[in-house]
């Protein structure tokens, strides 16, 4: 199963809305150039939603990590929202838990950009 | 108790490939009678010891090939994974949760194989690396077995 990804406004941070698969290949390259594209029209506050992201393996980790340190280089901020109990596990797991901003609820998500 | 059953696939050096292993993984875990939780562990731990070969290993050369073996002897599934490129040293890869590692990339495989199963041994072939994962069935599980057998 293919990765999907779109993107929508809501008070200046972008939300982009994942879905299927963050894996070798695919998945994680339309991750990759989803936010390489959002940095080159200089949105910098971006909160992935991976409430549909059903699983990640190294790859996808790597390019989560990649994403956050993207953002953070160019003074933005990266967040990640809705994790599914695979993804949450995944990430306590490899101690990145703890290094991204992790929300559950959008509009608590959207608030803590600040402004 | 079940008898020991083997089998092998040769499999090119694609991203085809270690999706194809992914799935049989979880169908051969799933007939050993393991829970969703487990299942999900080893084809994410079969997975990786796949990107390793193919990505790492044979660096995707279509003259090279992955020989995948999955075994069950009834107290354990064995997944054996060689491949043929140069080879590495499992203990020079760095520890992804070190502080100075977090950030990285890459470099979180073989962990994340180490996460999933019980065991993960790595021997050097001429060429190549062999990467065997066992993972220990638990008494529901060999109950369940005994149950549809």
């Amino acid at each position: 199963m293919s990765m999907k990804a779109s993107t929508r406004q809501v008070d200046g941070v972008t939300i982009v809305d994942l879905s299927g698969r963050i894996t070798l290949g695919e998945g994680s390259v339309v991750l990759r150039d989803t936010v390489k594209d959002l940095l080159g029209k200089g949105q910098k506050k971006i909160l992935l939603n991976l409430g549909d992201v059903s699983y990640i393996d190294s790859s996808g980790i790597g390019e989560l990590v990649s994403a956050f340190t993207s953002v953070r280089n160019q003074g933005g901020d990266l967040k990640l929202l809705n994790l599914t109990k695979k993804v949450h596990d995944l990430l306590q797991i490899t101690k990145l838990y703890t290094v991204f901003d992790v929300k559950d609820d959008e509009a608590v998500a959207i608030a803590a950009f600040g402004k | 108790m079940t008898a020991p059953q083997r089998v092998s696939y040769r499999m090119e050096s694609t991203l085809e490939s270690v999706n194809k292993a992914e799935e049989m993984a979880d169908q051969i875990a799933s007939q050993a009678g393991m829970d969703e939780d487990t299942r999900g562990g080893i084809s994410m731990a079969v997975r990786e010891a796949m990107i390793n070969a193919i990505l790492h290993g044979n660096a995707y050369d279509p003259a090279k090939r992955v020989n995948l073996t999955f075994e069950q002897n009834g107290e354990e599934l064995i997944v054996i994974v060689a491949d043929q490129g140069e080879g590495f040293v499992p203990d020079e890869v760095p520890d992804p949760l070190a502080p100075e590692n977090l950030l990285k990339q890459s470099g979180r495989g073989i962990f994340l194989m180490r996460a999933f199963m019980d065991e993960v041994r790595f021997r050097k072939l001429n060429p190549g690396t062999e990467i065997t994962l066992i993972k220990r069935l638990q008494s529901s599980e060999l109950d369940r077995q005994e149950a549809s057998t």
